[in-house]
């Protein structure tokens, strides 16, 4: 699926580019090895990556990895409850590499599950988020007049708000819960996705490819998915992978002021604001590993995005 | 131009409006504070006192009806937990929260600006390659996160700062301020320095930006060919064409600044109104949620409003073309 769709973005013809002057690898330059090895060429960008892929793989199997399970009451101790970075439990059976918070739970175990609800939570949003926010944006720029006016307005005026005042204002609103909070960010983000799907779209709009696509009588249907969408997609990538950084940061950020995830579903969040109040007698650790990974998360993601808005836009010189 | 300002004024006035129900309907909706704020030992009859007290035994329209003609009036409600007008409770508490997103803004210029230079002057150098590194982080890094790394490393570790709260205030023209007084200012440090590393970032960015633009222009080469001094040039020459747009961008921050003050001050137990609303929304205070939702709504409509004004003075363009659609 993922393969396709890079095929497709990066095959469309760009006026003024020449076809792959051989980007280091052997065989035949498909598309999709084109972009590959454009983007692998950043080593900071590839690292980064590897990173992301790592991060990503530990959220999808935390608990088969994970060295205890932190949320099985009958496991855990109060015994082993806050334990420097490196000790061993109470009965001597399990080492907490990176210690335990206040309840006695590993930190590591406990990252685990929160990077699984954090990222989960954050590309649930984003790509609910970019569905909507796509749809929207082709509708505005394709029928154009009052429809477009309309709603740009709409956009522009929320786009007027901090994030973080609309977010506050909807989880006010909505209460806790992870679907509740998942609403909150797709309500947040997916004025961006229109605006930038609305702009590239416009352009777009005025090539000769939607001109002759028109004149074939098909109908706006498929012009608008065919032939609009697939050359709207490298903006709405990069847009994605920023967004979906800063989705992550802002639930975080939520959920550390208590508005956020219920203390049910843990997130990075979460498990740092459980630190903070051990943090004033020294104990740093329950709330600065979690910090960590929640860095981590982010600028990989801002690292990656940044080097796919570079791989993917045709008119800058590389 | 007036009738530019005229459809401006009515589109704010609208957008105040709409946000207000869905402000007011929306938090009403959630929670029942009958269950919170009564003692469990009170009988029938004082819990029905109070429901009536409060105004909660009408329908919701005829509340939101008197809340919309009382918030007319200057009256948000009484807050449940403190019995206080809502609005007083959050204007007693706004001279704290303006004077940490103030203090942020200068930090944010003051640092930030001569980075910015350093790095578009010299953008090959070691420091610049540091400096934009750094600003990277400035934009990624969570700021509670940060917040806390401070508390951790400067007063707990370190113990220079101290960690929380805010310090001794000299009042000026009525208003509490804590630049005058030592304590005062080191109480401020931290929380102001958290909140501004963002827009730091933002000012680095900006700046260096504008100078890779500005050093090729004719009138710079020109500046040299004279033989100006590079000290010179720098300080009149490059800052005066600088310093306009980056002011303006920062200046539009300020709105944004006081919403993110809500997280710093929630790290650094500083008393604003960003601290006060999340004690509120865990309280299920709704009238002080609604009042603080309500004058932020106002608040950035109303910048929104004066930057709308100033711009369409500044350019023709922007209110011709509003008068068009």
């Amino acid at each position: 699926m993922t393969a396709s769709l890079d095929e497709r973005l990066v095959g469309t013809p760009e006026p003024g580019r020449e076809p792959a002057a051989g980007g280091g690898t052997e065989g035949v330059q498909t598309p999709f090895r084109r972009f590959a090895s454009d983007f692998l060429e950043d080593r900071i960008a590839t690292g980064a990556l590897v990173v992301l892929l790592a991060l990503v793989f530990i959220a999808l199997t935390a608990p088969w990895i994970s060295p205890t399970d932190p949320y099985d009451l009958a496991k855990v101790d109060v015994m082993d409850g806050k334990l420097a970075p490196g000790e061993t439990s109470f009965d001597g059976s399990v080492t907490f590499w990176l210690g335990t918070d206040g309840a006695g739970r590993d930190l590591l175990s406990a990252m685990f599950y929160g990077l699984r609800t954090s990222i989960g939570v954050g590309i649930m949003s984003g790509l609910i988020a970019l569905i909507v926010g796509t749809a929207v944006g082709l509708t505005s720029a394709y029928y154009g007049g009052r429809v477009d006016t309309l709603i740009m307005r709409f956009v522009d005026l929320q786009l007027s708000f901090p994030a973080i005042l609309v977010a506050l204002m909807l989880v006010t609103i909505l209460g806790k819960g992870v679907d509740k909070i998942i609403i909150a960010l797709v309500i947040v983000q997916w004025a961006y996705y229109a605006r930038t799907v609305r702009a590239s779209a416009l352009v777009e709009r005025r090539r000769e490819y939607v001109e002759a696509a028109t004149c074939l009588a098909l109908p706006p249907r498929r012009i608008l998915f065919r032939h609009l969408l697939p050359n709207c997609l490298p903006p709405l990538i990069v847009v994605g992978t920023v967004e979906t950084a800063r989705a992550i940061a802002l639930e975080a950020t939520l959920s550390f002021l208590g508005v956020g995830l219920p203390v049910t579903e843990p997130s990075l969040g979460l498990l740092i604001a459980n630190g903070f109040e051990y943090m004033l007698s020294g104990k740093y650790w329950i709330s600065f590993f979690p910090g960590i990974a929640l860095l981590i998360t982010i600028v990989s993601i801002n690292l990656v995005g940044d080097r796919l808005r570079d791989v993917l836009n045709p008119r800058l010189e590389r | 131009m007036s009738v530019f300002i005229i459809r401006r004024l009515m589109q704010s006035g609208i957008v105040v409006l709409v946000m207000s129900v869905l402000v007011f309907f929306g938090v009403n909706v959630i929670g029942d504070p009958v269950d919170m704020l009564i003692n469990p030992e009170a009988d029938q009859e004082d819990i029905e006192a109070t429901i009536r007290a409060l105004g909660l035994d009408r329908p919701i329209h005829e509340q939101y009806w008197y809340f919309l003609v009382n918030a007319l009036k200057g009256d948000l409600g009484k807050s449940f937990i403190f019995g206080e007008p809502a609005l007083k409770l959050i204007l007693q508490r706004m001279p704290a929260t303006l004077e940490l997103a103030f203090a942020a803004l200068i930090m944010s210029v003051v640092v930030g600006i001569p980075l910015g230079v350093y790095a578009g002057l010299k953008p090959d150098s070691w420091a610049s390659k540091s400096i934009m590194a750094g600003s990277i982080l400035g934009f990624s890094l969570p700021t509670f996160w940060v917040g806390l790394m401070m508390i951790m490393l400067f007063a707990v570790m370190l113990g220079w700062l101290p960690s929380t709260g805010r310090g001794d205030t000299v009042p000026l023209l009525g208003v509490p301020v804590s630049f005058f007084t030592w304590d005062g200012l080191s109480h401020l440090l931290m929380p102001a320095l958290n909140l501004a590393l963002l827009k730091m970032s933002l000012a680095i960015r900006l700046t260096r930006a504008g100078v890779r633009e500005a050093i090729h222009q004719d009138y710079i080469k020109f500046a040299r060919a004279k033989g100006l001094r590079t000290a010179r040039i720098i300080r009149v020459h490059l800052m005066k064409n600088i310093l306009i747009p980056v002011t303006t961008v920062m200046g539009l921050e300020f709105g944004n600044l006081i919403a993110f003050s809500l997280v710093t001050e929630t790290v650094f137990a500083w008393p604003g109104m960003g601290k006060l609303i999340i004690d509120s929304i865990n309280n299920l205070d709704r009238p002080v949620v609604v009042a603080y939702l309500m004058i932020t709504v106002l608040l950035f409509v109303l910048i929104n409003l004066v930057v709308d004004i100033l711009y369409s003075v500044l350019d023709p363009r922007v209110r011709l073309q509003d008068i068009k659609a």
